[in-house]
């Protein structure tokens, strides 16, 4: 879908250029991030895509046609763009922001009020919101309104430069959220330029890691790069507790459950006893059928049968598509040393430290 | 009032003039910067006052500001026609002091204005530090606000001084000196005589240059640490 | 001195005495005219003066180059004294015969409105926030665009402040002109007061209060007309902003 064949930029009175004959493709529908230190280049061969900036050499294809062949402005109107000051233009209307670039390939009227209505929506703002001004927005808000923007005329593509950056980290979470949702629903290529390993790494399909200088060290799924970075720079870049960070891209329901000591209301004193041998631990987990009632300790068994006891609620319980990652949060703080899972009222298993780990143990 | 076109043969320049009237030139000069001086002195002081009533109570500095302004907007001329029946042009004083009520009210909207925003354009959080550290207002305005606020205060006055200079010689129109003497003077004679109009012209420049530059320097020096970095 | 002799009230009385004398108000060197000839001294300068300045400090704006230029005009067009530079004009005009009571007039008042039109058009311009031209661009839009659509926009309440200060040192300067021949609008009373010495200070400040009138009336007309030429969404900027990037000349 983009093509860069030894894209270079080099600045004059420079000594060194600021992209040196890259060479990157990304495909259809693929969700790229361009991650590195400051001074790698990711902003400057994001800004090459689209020609903000110009390369000095190399060359560009997008969705097959070579970049550098067709007037800028008329490249970019099928390139949504959305930057990290958002840009929002402060004298138009939030629809005619929106609308902008339907209007500049000439879309009717009625057809241009409906793509907004639907892309309003679609980024998860208020239809009241498209009479105000750009001013009486919050930055969450604002860079919604940049995304709707970008997607106006539909474009294949969308470029972004740290599009998050300049929200609060709350707001930031919801918007990596959902922009990804919506990524993979419209089925959009982007390419996705973020100085945050841990966004990359959420976010991309496809992660770059690039080094001073435009060089491209590795270039792979983010759980490949996880657990075999190429060099040190990438280990580096990716910083500590790769362990954890690969555990994150993990679903539970990846790993292999295991029942562990249950046992139904219905049972006995003794039962519970027996159960509580077996798997060398002094609390049993309570069940009522598939449903998980919470657990008791030992000393709780006073009566001959379990009816008397309340069973205690377990702190956290997880469901299949948790990552592996709050199963290990789970099992490290609560006092049974497991993290229990449960979907849909049903109880499924329970994962304990070792069955974590042989996940990301080769 | 129709003046005589002047003869094309009148040569543009005539350095003889010059030389033989270099004491007239030196005495309207001295008049010119007296002129000059006593306006920027009292216009500051008064500025000054205005400035700190402003600062102190924030609700008077719309009026303050409305009304210099309208000073300002008021062309030099109407001004001096506003105050002269007041005072009275039959006097050399009087001529003086109408002249000096009008090139003082010209300064106070540019001094003002610059005094207020360079005072409020201390970074709250050195005010803050200098009150945490136990200056109370009187010396925190004074050995912290305003030497940070020179700067805007000096460009204020470099600007007044400029503007003022360039009024002084339409202050000729009441008969009094300054260099707008020549102008008037070279104008007003049979036939135009242009040796004087331009020494006029080029010396009020001139000055206005020479004192502008004057005043940049006497802001850098009051503002060592400016220099730091590298300004 | 004459004054202490006479009451406030007693030239008050005379300065209105001026104003009702017959023919004041209509004949060819009444009021109406005067104040038509002043107008059209200032207006017709500065149409010319906007026409020349204000695209190419717009155009240079948006290219970002000459700032070394604006720098330079802003310094020039404050020392340049605007009398001095009236009576110069005269003086070259008088040898190639042109009457006095205009050319030089208009001229010189063209030089003297361009820098402040250009300064704050430059400036204007080159201060509109990088995100929202660099969006600009990022939509598709041409370079031409982005300087009509999104730049001059955004920067209008600055151009327009530019205007504005230039008017009114214009209808300020015209005056001035009186002093030259029979022009100068309204401040041909004034002048001609002057030369009569204290018996003409009626004149001087019947002149004054209408120059006064004029000035503080356009100044008051430019408020009230701006809301009308600024686009919505541009007033709604925080108005200290512009306020700030405002210069005065």
């Amino acid at each position: 879908m983009i093509r860069l064949e030894g894209v270079s930029k080099h600045y004059p009175g420079a000594a060194l250029p600021a992209v040196d004959r890259l060479t990157l493709d990304v495909r259809r529908g693929e969700f790229v991030t361009l991650v590195g230190p400051s001074g790698c280049g990711k902003t400057t061969t994001l800004k090459m895509i689209n020609r903000i900036i110009e390369p000095t050499g190399g060359s560009i294809f997008v969705d097959g046609v070579d970049a550098l062949s067709v007037p800028a402005h008329e490249l970019r109107r099928s390139i949504g763009y959305v930057i990290q000051q958002i840009g929002l233009f402060p004298h138009r209307t939030i629809a005619q922001n929106i609308g902008t670039v339907p209007g500049l390939l000439g879309w009717d009227q009625a057809r241009t009020q409906d793509r907004i209505a639907d892309l309003i929506d679609v980024v998860g703002l208020e239809p009241e919101m498209l009479d105000r001004y750009p001013a009486e927005l919050s930055g969450g808000q604002q860079q919604r309104v940049g995304v709707a923007r970008a997607l106006a005329a539909d474009p294949p593509v969308l470029l972004m430069d740290e599009p998050f950056g300049a929200v609060d980290p709350i707001v930031r979470g919801h918007l990596q959220r959902e922009f990804l949702d919506l990524q993979r629903k419209l089925g959009k290529t982007v390419v996705f330029v973020t100085h945050d390993i841990d966004e990359a790494i959420f976010l991309g399909t496809r992660i770059a890691m690039l080094n001073t200088g435009g060089i491209l060290e590795q270039y792979d799924t983010p759980e490949a790069i996880l657990s075999e970075p190429v060099n040190q720079f990438v280990e580096d870049f990716l910083g500590g507790e790769r362990g954890l960070k690969r555990l994150a891209l993990l679903p539970i329901s990846s790993a292999e459950m295991v029942r562990g000591p249950m046992i139904d209301r219905t049972g006995s004193r003794d039962d519970a006893e027996r159960i509580m041998a077996e798997h060398s631990v002094d609390w049993v987990g309570i069940l009522d059928g598939k449903k998980l009632l919470g657990w008791v300790d030992r000393r709780d068994l006073v009566s001959p049968d379990l009816n008397g006891v309340e069973p205690r609620p377990f702190a956290v319980s997880l469901s299949p598509n948790s990552s592996l990652r709050e199963a290990l949060d789970a099992v490290v703080t609560g006092h049974a040393r497991i993290a229990v899972v449960v979907e849909d009222g049903e109880y499924k298993g329970m994962l304990d430290l070792e069955s974590i780990s042989e996940e990301i143990t080769e | 009032m129709n003046l005589v076109v002047a003869q094309a043969a009148t040569p543009l320049f005539d350095w003889d003039w010059v030389t033989r009237n270099l004491d007239t030139i030196l005495e309207k000069t001295l008049e010119h910067l007296q002129l000059t001086g006593v306006a920027l002195g009292l216009g500051l002081l008064l500025s000054v006052l205005l400035a700190a009533v402003s600062i102190w109570k924030a609700r008077a500095y719309k009026p303050i500001a409305a009304f210099t302004g309208a000073l300002y907007t008021i062309p030099s001329l109407a001004v001096f026609a506003l105050v002269a029946p007041i005072i009275g042009i039959g006097t050399p004083s009087q001529k003086f002091w109408t002249a000096e009520v009008a090139l003082v009210s010209y300064t106070l909207l540019i001094l003002v204005r610059n005094i207020v925003t360079g005072i409020q354009g201390v970074p709250a959080g050195v005010s803050e530090a200098a009150r945490g550290m136990g200056y109370q207002e009187g010396g925190l305005l004074a050995r912290i606000e305003v030497p940070i606020a020179i700067p805007a205060i000096i460009a204020g006055v470099r600007i007044a001084a400029v503007t003022v200079i360039g009024l002084v010689t339409v202050t000729s129109l009441l008969g009094l000196g300054g260099l707008g003497f020549f102008i008037l003077d070279g104008l007003r004679r049979s036939i135009i005589f242009p040796t004087e109009i331009i020494v006029g012209v080029v010396l009020s420049v001139g000055l206005a240059a020479v004192i502008d530059l004057g005043l940049l320097m006497l802001g850098r020096s009051l503002t060592p640490w400016m220099r730091a970095q590298g300004r | 001195m004459d004054e202490s002799t006479r009451s406030i009230m007693d030239f008050l009385a005379d300065v209105v005495a001026w104003f009702s004398e017959s023919g004041r108000w209509l004949s060819g060197d009444g009021i109406i005219p005067r104040t038509a000839e002043h107008l059209w001294l200032a207006i017709l300068p500065m149409a010319i003066a906007i026409a020349l300045a204000l695209p190419l400090a717009v155009w240079l704006g948006h290219r970002r180059i000459g700032e070394f230029a604006v720098n330079a005009l802003v310094n020039v067009g404050r020392a340049v004294p605007s009398f001095g530079l009236l009576i110069l004009a005269a003086v070259f005009f008088s040898r190639s015969g042109v009457s006095l009571r205009f050319w030089p007039v208009v001229v010189t008042l063209i030089a003297l409105a361009i820098p402040p039109i250009f300064t704050n058009a430059y400036t204007a311009i080159v201060t509109v926030r990088p995100g929202s031209v660099e969006a600009a661009r990022g939509v598709g839009y041409t370079e031409n665009q982005v300087l009509w659509e999104v730049e001059v926009p955004i920067g209008a309440p600055l151009i327009l402040a530019g205007i504005r200060i230039s008017f009114l040192q214009v209808l300020a300067t015209v005056p001035l002109a009186a002093v030259l021949s029979s022009g100068g609008g309204l401040g041909q009373y004034v002048v001609r007061g002057f030369a009569r010495g204290t018996s003409g200070l009626d004149e001087v400040f019947a002149g004054a209060l209408l120059i006064a009138v004029l000035t503080l009336g356009a100044d008051w007309l430019f408020t009230k007309l701006e809301p009308l030429v600024l686009p919505e969404g541009v007033r709604r900027l925080s108005s200290t902003e512009v306020r700030a990037r405002a210069s005065v000349s």
